[in-house]
């Protein structure tokens, strides 16, 4: 391409830096950081002259492969059981990824090295990349697979399901709230460094194993991207680290990214990897394997443990307790029950279980069908429309569980919720540590420190609060998710695309309405909250009630 | 020898399954159903930038049902319409009130003008990299091809002066302006369509100016007297120069994210930065034995001329027509066009000495302006707005 080395172009171009001398940039988001100028080193060492070409070449494999996909018809290869959660999972990235270039200029003011800022500015255009390419994707599979239903309506979908909700955390978590807190140490620091490991490397690899090898081809040239911006994350927070009055920070925001992360991204991903595959040869990695392997191993013992003697305060009690979720308290697990017991809100089709399932489940998780296996039975019975209602209304020995005010996921590992009321309401999370988020870490002051520039949670978090007292018929044709025939659901417990077997709004029409577990819990007297809260925490696991009633 | 194994060796691989999960293999509710049904598109047919494009940025007025979640510290969320004073129609209405049994219902789509705005150079992730991909392929080898055949020797000593200096500064202009308004903008506008435009935009100028100062680079290595740092001092300290620089600053501090690309892209690239290259330089280098610089700088202009002006009169065209606002908007881009013109033609007006610097002159500064003042004229008419007054200076 070029007679000039990377290097010495390189160099050339921080030529092109200039400090002010009449007028600041605009300054238009906060930090409670300081940092101190210095002359550093641009991470990325990108030129664009090479970058460009280099994506180019990057975007002729991913292309090709899309189009090798098609001729080659690999939609007769593919399991329709992973092309289903990939309606969920490619309604959700599309946004975090942009979202993480519309975060880079938060980081122009605050960190004010202009040596970091071109590999901040080619982390954007990155960015911009990933997101049309995964919706490019997402379009595809539309076109080509064999239920379009859930793709067409994608962003709708996204953006009006709970689903939805709880993935958006993973994009607004980037672009809002105190500068550093946001665009570094949440972004870059924690979502990049630790969990795209799980999302573009471990979950691809079950795609391929399913008979979708372009979901691999595109998330592995997206991840090959991924590194130059784990380059900036590792810069800005070594920047940070030198200025001992940001250690306080720091601990506080690697414990909330580290926590809504593992609650965010293990619960979708995990789900994703271990219910939506039929690959299961038992010498196959388990998400808990992958987790071991990619974020304990590579990222907490590689990554950030090397970084407590520069005075990085690690949570090794949360990297503990997140294992201890997985590992022993069947987070993800819970989590697809919970999936699968809420079908009916959803816009993709689950489907039940089998022995084959089962028995892998066991080997990997042992104990895992006393638990869950019962439960898993009652949803593959209970799949087909047959004068019975949803799974959610019959009785299965599952509660429907209170949701977490801060991560949105619910309350499912049931002995840890707890309860608070905060500005006013009384709200439920699902962790000790979701409520030290609200009630302390997302406030104007932090152990008597002014944090003026800190976000704040937002928003309408419990999406059942706005369809109480709803029928669920209305409740799904209020979100869209209906066909073309206008009473044939989106959302299914089973694969069958046999009419006959689908469930209409008709089924729904006939179901209790919709309950708010929040507006029922602020309607309670103290006594029967105190109550309630008690009797929650002695259910589960699998969602059952308390064994003593 | 190679040893063989009795037995073959069974490898743990995932098995292909025929499945039948393409499209056509069955007919039910939906199957033919293959567009995306949440947005109406710019013309009869969706197109595919419209398809990765749309949407991806949500509106609280449409579909998103919870809002927004996290907020700044003020607790406001999102990308607020009035992080800029113009208005598109539906800008006023009140978000769609949710709470308790609400549902989540918002308004029709596009419910604001902001949503009918559309890139006119349809660009996504794909257009971008070809394009630019193409252009710095172009360049190098340009410059390659001149390097090759001693192009640079013939250059009188005075016009190497002008390109280390003048040429060598406009990189500046690119870098600070592609990082600090276009880049920084990228995080204000209320949709996707106007973020990744304003995006490319900004990847087009930082590219720019990496073009000039690897142009640079090699002209250093090239030209034993060529002084590869001397844009740095012409930047910082020629009186000809603090016109341009303190312009450009003052752009990069506009807190209203329209009036940043408005200002940059209606006033400052016509009056000032195509007067510089297509006035200037690409008049002056052919005289001048310089057959090189004008394709380096040439695709600058290209960028500008043919992607980010259209780009952008698309966006300001929507506003100025506006069925709700459009008085409202023109009366404070009228307003715009006062203040910054009054700028951009003292920047002009001070960089006139180089005119006079080349051996081969180009055409004189008055006329160059003149054609930069006619050029911009068109384009703000073309907006349905007024040639401003201060043009006159």
């Amino acid at each position: 391409m070029s007679r000039q080395s990377v290097a010495k172009a390189h160099q050339k171009i921080q030529e092109l830096s200039w400090e002010p001398a009449y007028h600041e940039p605009v300054s238009q988001y906060g930090t409670d950081y300081s940092f101190q100028k210095a002359q550093k080193k641009d991470p990325l060492k990108q030129v664009l002259r090479s970058y460009f070409p280099m994506q180019e070449e990057k975007d002729h494999r991913v292309y090709g492969a899309a189009d090798g996909a098609i001729r080659g018809n690999m939609f007769r290869q593919v399991q329709e059981r992973w092309l289903e959660w990939q309606k969920l999972f490619l309604s959700i990235i599309p946004l975090p990824e942009i979202s993480a270039a519309r975060a880079m200029p938060l980081l122009f003011r605050t960190v004010p090295n202009p040596e970091l800022h071109n590999g901040q500015a080619i982390q954007m255009i990155d960015e911009v990349r990933h997101s049309t390419i995964q919706q490019n994707l997402k379009r595809l599979y539309m076109n080509n697979y064999i239920d379009p239903a859930g793709f067409n309506s994608s962003l709708r979908n996204f953006q009006n399901d709970y689903c939805g909700t709880i993935g958006r955390q993973f994009a607004e978590g980037f672009i809002t709230g105190d500068a550093i807190t946001a665009a570094s140490i949440y972004l870059t620091i924690v979502a990049e460094t630790a969990f795209t490991n799980t999302l573009f490397v471990a979950m691809p690899a079950e795609a391929a194993a399913n008979g979708d090898y372009l979901l691999p081809t595109v998330f592995h040239s997206v991840q090959s991207d991924e590194s130059r911006h784990i380059s900036n994350g590792y810069a800005t927070l070594l920047m940070a680290l030198s200025d001992e009055g940001n250690h306080q920070l720091l601990a506080r925001d690697l414990r909330y990214a580290w926590w809504n992360n593992h609650r965010v991204v293990d619960a979708a991903i995990g789900t994703f990897i271990e219910y939506g595959t039929k690959d299961r040869r038992k010498d196959r990695e388990s998400y808990a394997e992958m987790w071991r392997r990619w974020i304990y191993d590579d990222y907490y013992r590689s990554y950030l443990v090397p970084l407590e003697k520069y005075g990085l305060e690690i949570p090794h009690d949360l990297i503990e307790e997140s294992w201890n979720q997985i590992w022993n308290k069947g987070y993800v697990h819970e989590v697809a029950q919970f999936f699968a017991t809420g079908w009916l809100a959803n816009y993709w089709r689950i489907d039940p279980m089998t022995d084959k399932d089962f028995e892998w489940f066991e080997f990997k998780y042992p104990g895992w069908y006393e638990k869950y296996g019962k439960w898993w039975e009652n949803y593959n019975r209970l799949s087909m429309p047959n004068g019975h209602k949803p799974i959610v209304f019959e009785d299965v020995d599952y509660e429907y569980p209170h949701r977490c005010w801060t991560c949105m996921v619910p309350c499912l590992v049931r002995e840890d919720m707890v309860m608070a009321k905060v500005d006013g309401q009384w709200r439920t999370y699902c962790h000790e540590m979701c409520k030290w988020t609200d009630e302390t870490a997302f406030r104007p002051t932090y152990q008597g420190r002014q944090t003026p520039n800190m976000g704040q949670l937002i928003g309408h978090r419990e999406w059942e609060t706005l369809y109480h007292g709803w029928n669920w018929a209305d409740v799904v044709s209020d979100m869209g998710f209906v066909r073309d025939d206008g009473k044939t659901m989106v959302a299914q417990p089973h694969l069958d695309l046999n009419p006959d077997k689908m469930w209409t709004l008709d089924h729904l029409r006939r179901c209790p309405p919709l309950q708010s577990p929040n507006v029922l819990l602020n309607e309670m007297s103290d006594d029967e909250r105190t109550a309630f809260a008690a009797r929650y925490v002695r259910g589960g696991p699998a969602g059952r009630a308390p064994a003593d009633g | 020898m190679t040893a063989t194994q009795d037995s073959p060796q069974v490898r743990s691989v995932p098995q292909p399954v025929f499945t039948d999960a393409e499209a056509g293999a069955k007919v039910f509710p939906d199957s033919t159903e293959r567009h995306f049904n949440y947005y109406t598109p710019q013309k009869r047919k969706q197109s595919h930038y419209e398809d990765v494009t749309v949407e991806v940025q949500p509106d609280p007025r449409h579909y998103l049902s919870q809002g927004w979640l996290y907020g700044f510290s003020d607790g406001r969320g999102g990308y607020p319409l009035d992080w800029t004073v113009l208005k598109a129609w539906g800008s006023d209405r009140p978000e769609p009130a949710r709470g308790p049994g609400t549902g989540g219902k918002g308004y029709d789509w596009p419910a604001t003008g902001w949503h009918e705005f559309r890139d006119p150079n349809e660009e996504w992730e794909m257009t971008l990299y070809r394009y630019n991909s193409n252009v710095v392929r172009q360049v190098t080898q340009n410059v390659e091809a001149a390097r090759q055949s001693k192009a640079f020797e013939q250059w009188n000593r005075n016009w190497i002066r002008f390109i280390e200096h003048h040429v060598g500064a406009w990189m500046h202009v690119d870098h600070g302006l592609g990082l600090y308004l276009f880049a920084n903008a990228n995080r204000r506008a209320p949709t996707n369509m106007h973020n990744n435009a304003i995006s490319v935009n900004s990847m087009h100028r930082i590219r720019a100016a990496q073009d000039l100062a690897l142009y640079n680079l090699t002209l250093s290595e090239e030209l034993p007297d060529f002084d590869g740092s001397a844009h740095l001092e012409t930047w910082n300290s020629d009186p000809a120069w603090q016109g341009v620089r303190d312009l450009a600053e003052r752009l990069t501090a506009i807190d209203d994210w329209c009036e940043a690309i408005f200002a940059a892209n209606v006033v400052f690239e016509p009056l000032v930065g195509e007067l510089f290259r297509s006035q200037l330089v690409q008049q002056a280098s052919p005289g001048n034995g310089d057959f090189v610089t004008p394709t380096v700088v040439g695709a600058a202009e290209y960028d500008f001329a043919e992607r980010d002006l259209r780009y952008t009169r698309a966006m300001f065209e929507l506003l100025t027509a506006d069925k709700e606002f459009a008085d409202h908007n023109k009366a404070i881009m009228q307003d715009w066009l006062s203040d910054w013109t009054t700028r951009a033609i003292e920047a002009a007006r001070t960089m006139q000495p180089l005119w006079s610097q080349p051996d081969s002159k180009p055409p004189r500064f008055e006329d160059g302006l003149d054609r930069a003042k006619s050029r911009f004229s068109g384009i703000v008419i073309g907006l349905g707005l007024e040639e401003p007054k201060e043009l006159a200076q």
